[in-house]
């Protein structure tokens, strides 16, 4: 190894290695119930987030000086048997795609970092939010600088249970409760698609390597080392993990839902980051697309479909942060339809741009009145009010429609409700009451103890 | 066969037999907790230096022989191999957490003898190869239950109607095992099926979950004898297309728990179908018979045993403060037990093989395993670990979260269950971040295995096929 490579190597590894360390020291002293002080937790996660940019800065730099465009990390085999050619390979690699997206990353998750340290003061859960941060922080990371799909997969999974976890921030009340469990189920099937496209692509090219996987050139230069079948197939797949995960047609019903959570993780995950990960996904993988004429006109449609529901959404919304989100979900659209267009650069800075105006938006929203009180004081004037546009120039009959549509959040969420939720419990339902029929006759008494079980057994006094 | 130094394998099944009758005269007394961890201790260091002993060997076999024991054990009863080897100390630490987490208030409930017998019958049958000795050994483990039933005077009709068909089914199949193999295997196979918790012989474990105590429960399922029955009895025997079959069976019960598991009201029945999903995959992961899919059932094997075993002691530490816990609504009892919480989090992630937990790689591999054989069957194995990964968020926000619990009674985890909770977390953690060795192991037992199994089906073709088999060769010859 040159001594530039070693630098590369020494810069790579730090970079990964902050947010685990991040993640490990608070997680394991919540874990043997030693709680650790706020500014120690805050300074910790500013720390790490400083020794993620430092040497990701220090990485570009180093490119740019020396006009490398790829550099890889290469970790070794975290678990492989290689007599049956089985590897889970951790390379990491700073390209043109990652380091953007890695650099927005740190430079939002310590903006955001810095906010809820004043905004969570004395809160009970000041600690479990800065933990499903640090979750999250890690999750980032990995998922930016993955090379491989499987190293994607694992901080997916990362984004994801912190997400859920965060919209259930204020657990004592029952609401952010219901609505992550919502926002984990939908998360978890999606997860479950890409894992299947990881594991299919695996089988088609023999790796999960993204290099093998576009086999020429690095991003965006690559093309698919697959068929266009086959790329329609992963395609689909990986196009159901993305719509999960940034909240697209017909599965953006999540999206006002995960607003239950506390501002500070609204704007990272569903403003900034989280949102925008199924477009990442899309662009480092737009190889693929570009491999099936079939798919990209699935990518342009899902994205116009998405921007297009958005728009008229986020229009009729009564709450400030739910009325961002969809406005966010407008600009995700556009940024899949870009993707699908090929489009790569200008999806790119419409990531980090959008990204960074929606966080300071969201981050204002809770002092908006305020906010608007001052602006009309300063003009001197109350600000004009302005009406829904497409209201105004549409027909009235029309109008409503389009105005309950956008009010009822597309029908999406009774529609998956109606067509997917109730059967499957439907049919789960009976199968359970197949098996109490059957208990019940063969047992001499009533088969399910558990029937007998009291709702809330912990509100009375009869603890051990 | 090699030998090991020490009659670790006798001893570890002695050492629980003498803790039982130990704490049979002791009586009712205050400490008999702490005796009965003394001796699951014990057994666990004795079956933690029959692994290491094992692996000083470098061999895939080994028995003990000791002439002060010979005449109780016969030496070739009780052999270990690289299948069983991590099994046994993982059994014995199941024993050891469950024991360890029981409430002295819940002890009288609990019988520690009955524990304690159960323990030594479950080692002795890890360590016991497919024998008449094997047979008798799955049939008696199937009591200790049984009398704890008939103690709570609750009607085991089920229970007994299931295991009676096991032993009659396992007794028969074995007897004529010699006459053929499709009759035989079939019975051979139904008994373990049922005993393995396969859809439709599954009633048994919601069974017991529902009318025996928790704890009893937790520790007649999780170590998953009947897995070890399958892989005993069934696999060096049953021909490829019955092996698939029985995966594809597997896989459909896996699917059916997760799905029963997600609409559940009350914790023990989740838990039951919960670990039903996961021990079907485990069982789908052995009947592929390829070295990638049994690579990854014998991984997730040893993660199941450690990730549910975790899982189901902290509902069974929730339980035995507040009783048995519904579903149906919010109980919000994160702040009267956090450690509980974070612990019930961790556990259940690792059980669906979340990243960096001891499930994550044996669940890629199987996955991995399951596609390679099936390639669109296979997908189902990842939408039932999607089900169970649902179950487990669900009931953790059940469980902890949505609701204000203000009462000032302390609930949180005593020394010993934290102490029980910690050891499993290092291990989960440990093997999620350093998974290779476990799986470099795994992998060679796998290997072995499916030698084994070929060899085996070598000796055992039968004339016609292997007249066929010459003719083909013959003809091949000739057009060459």
């Amino acid at each position: 190894m040159t001594p530039l490579e070693i630098t590369f190597h020494i810069l790579g590894t730090a970079v990964i290695a902050s947010p685990i360390a991040l993640l490990c020291i608070l997680g394991l002293s919540s874990l043997a119930g030693y709680k650790l002080g706020e500014s120690v937790t805050s300074r910790l996660t500013q720390a790490s987030v400083w020794l993620t940019s430092l040497p990701t800065v220090g990485i570009v730099v180093l490119m740019l000086a020396t006009g490398i465009r790829y550099v890889p990390i290469e970790l070794g085999n975290w678990v492989s048997i290689p007599e049956q050619h089985f590897h889970f390979h951790l390379k990491f690699a700073f390209d043109r795609l990652s380091i953007p997206f890695l650099l927005l990353s740190c430079t939002l998750c310590g903006v955001v970092g810095e906010f809820t340290r004043r905004y969570l003061h004395r809160e009970e859960g000041y600690q479990r939010f800065f933990l499903f941060y640090a979750v999250f922080f890690c999750g980032m990371v990995l998922s930016s600088l993955a090379s491989t799909i499987e190293t994607l997969f694992v901080g997916w999974e990362m984004v994801g249970l912190s997400s859920a976890l965060l919209v259930a921030y204020f657990h004592n009340r029952i609401n952010p409760v219901r609505q992550a469990e919502r926002i984990w189920s939908i998360y978890r099937l999606s997860d479950a698609a890409l894992l299947v496209a990881a594991i299919t692509m695996h089988h088609m090219t023999g790796e999960g390597d993204f290099g093998g996987l576009m086999s020429s050139g690095v991003w965006p230069e690559g093309s698919a080392a697959i068929d266009s079948s086959q790329a329609l197939f992963v395609g689909v797949l990986i196009l159901i993990a993305a719509a999960g995960k940034s909240a697209l047609f017909p599965l953006s019903g999540w999206l006002p839902r995960a607003m239950e959570g506390p501002t500070p993780s609204s704007a990272i995950f569903y403003g900034a980051l989280s949102v925008h990960l199924g477009a990442y996904l899309l662009l480092r993988l737009s190889p693929i697309i570009a491999a099936s004429l079939t798919l990209q006109i699935m990518v342009i449609s899902l994205g116009a479909v998405s921007a297009v529901c958005g728009a008229i959404m986020s229009r009729v919304q009564s709450d400030i942060k739910v009325s961002l989100a969809y406005a966010s979900l407008t600009q995700v659209g556009v940024i899949v339809v870009e993707v699908g267009m090929g489009l790569h650069y200008l999806a790119l800075i419409h990531i980090v741009g959008h990204a960074c105006l929606r966080t300071m938006q969201l981050l204002r929203a809770p002092t908006l009145l305020r906010d608007v009180n001052d602006l009309e004081n300063k003009i001197g004037a109350r600000l004009p009010n302005e009406t829904w546009s497409d209201a105004g120039h549409r027909r009235p009959k029309f109008g409503r429609w389009w105005y309950r549509f956008g009010f009822e959040r597309g029908f999406m969420d009774v529609t998956l409700d109606t067509y997917v939720v109730r059967p499957f419990v439907c049919v789960a339902s009976f199968c359970d009451r197949i098996e109490r029929t059957i208990t019940d006759k063969i047992s001499s008494e009533s088969s399910r103890e558990s029937d007998n079980a009291e709702l809330h057994p912990e509100k009375i006094n009869r603890v051990a | 066969m090699p030998e090991l130094y020490f009659p670790w394998i006798e001893v570890s099944i002695l050492i629980p037999l003498i803790g039982a009758a130990w704490v049979h005269l002791l009586g009712q007394r205050d400490n008999l907790l702490t005796h009965a961890i003394a001796f699951c201790s014990l057994t666990l260091a004795l079956t933690i230096g029959e692994l290491i002993d094992f692996i000083s060997l470098g061999t895939f076999e080994a028995h003990d022989h000791w002439p002060f024991l010979g005449w109780i054990f016969d030496p070739s009863v009780f052999v270990v191999d690289e299948l069983s080897v991590f099994l046994i100390p993982l059994t014995a630490l199941i024993f050891l957490v469950v024991v360890m987490s029981t409430l002295g208030t819940k002890a009288p409930r609990f019988s520690l003898r009955l524990v304690l017998v159960l323990e030594s019958l479950t080692l002795a049958t890890f360590s016991c190869r497919a024998s008449w000795a094997l047979v008798a050994l799955l049939i008696a483990a199937a009591i200790p239950a049984y009398l704890e039933l008939r103690r709570r005077k609750r009607c085991s009709r089920i229970y007994v109607l299931h295991m009676v068909t096991f032993a009659v089914l396992l007794i028969t199949g074995y007897a004529i095992e010699s006459t053929g193999v499709l009759i035989p295997g079939a019975m051979l196979t139904a008994a373990t099926l049922l005993r393995a918790g396969v859809f439709p012989l599954h009633l048994w474990m919601t069974d017991l979950f529902e009318k025996g105590t928790f704890g009893t429960a937790i520790l007649m399922t999780t170590p998953l004898v009947g897995a070890y029955a399958v892989m005993r009895f069934v696999l060096p025997i049953a021909p490829e297309w019955a092996l698939q079959s029985i995966a594809v069976l597997s896989l459909f019960t896996a699917v059916y728990a997760g799905s029963l598991a997600i609409i559940q009201r009350e914790a023990r029945r989740m838990f039951c179908y919960l670990l039903l999903c996961q021990s079907s995959l485990i069982l789908v992961g052995l009947e592929l018979v390829t070295p990638i899919g049994l690579t990854g059932a014998l991984c997730l094997w040893l993660s199941v045993g450690l990730s549910l075993t975790g899982f189901g002691i902290t509902l069974r530490c929730i339980e035995a403060r507040i009783s048995r816990v519904s579903l149906s609504d919010y109980h919000g009892l994160y702040a009267q037990m956090p450690m509980l919480a974070g612990f019930f989090l961790l556990t259940g992630l690792a059980s669906i093989g979340f990243p960096a937990t001891v499930g994550f790689v044996g669940m890629e591999l199987l996955i991995e395993g399951a596609v390679e054989v099936y390639p669109w069957v296979g997908t189902l194995v990842v939408f039932a670990a999607a089900l169970s990964g649902i179950t487990v968020l669900m009931a953790y926000f059940r469980i902890f979260t949505g609701s204000e619990n203000r009462t000032l009674v302390p609930m949180n985890a005593r020394p010993r269950e934290k102490v029980a909770v910690l050891v499993l977390t290092v291990l989960i953690i440990g093997g999620g971040l350093v998974p290779q060795p476990g799986v470099t192991s795994r992998y060679h037992a796998a290997s072995e295995l499916t030698k084994h199994r070929k060899d085996l089906s070598l000796v055992q073709t039968p004339p016609h096929v292997e007249l066929i088999q010459r003719s083909k060769k013959l003809s091949q010859s000739a057009s060459d």
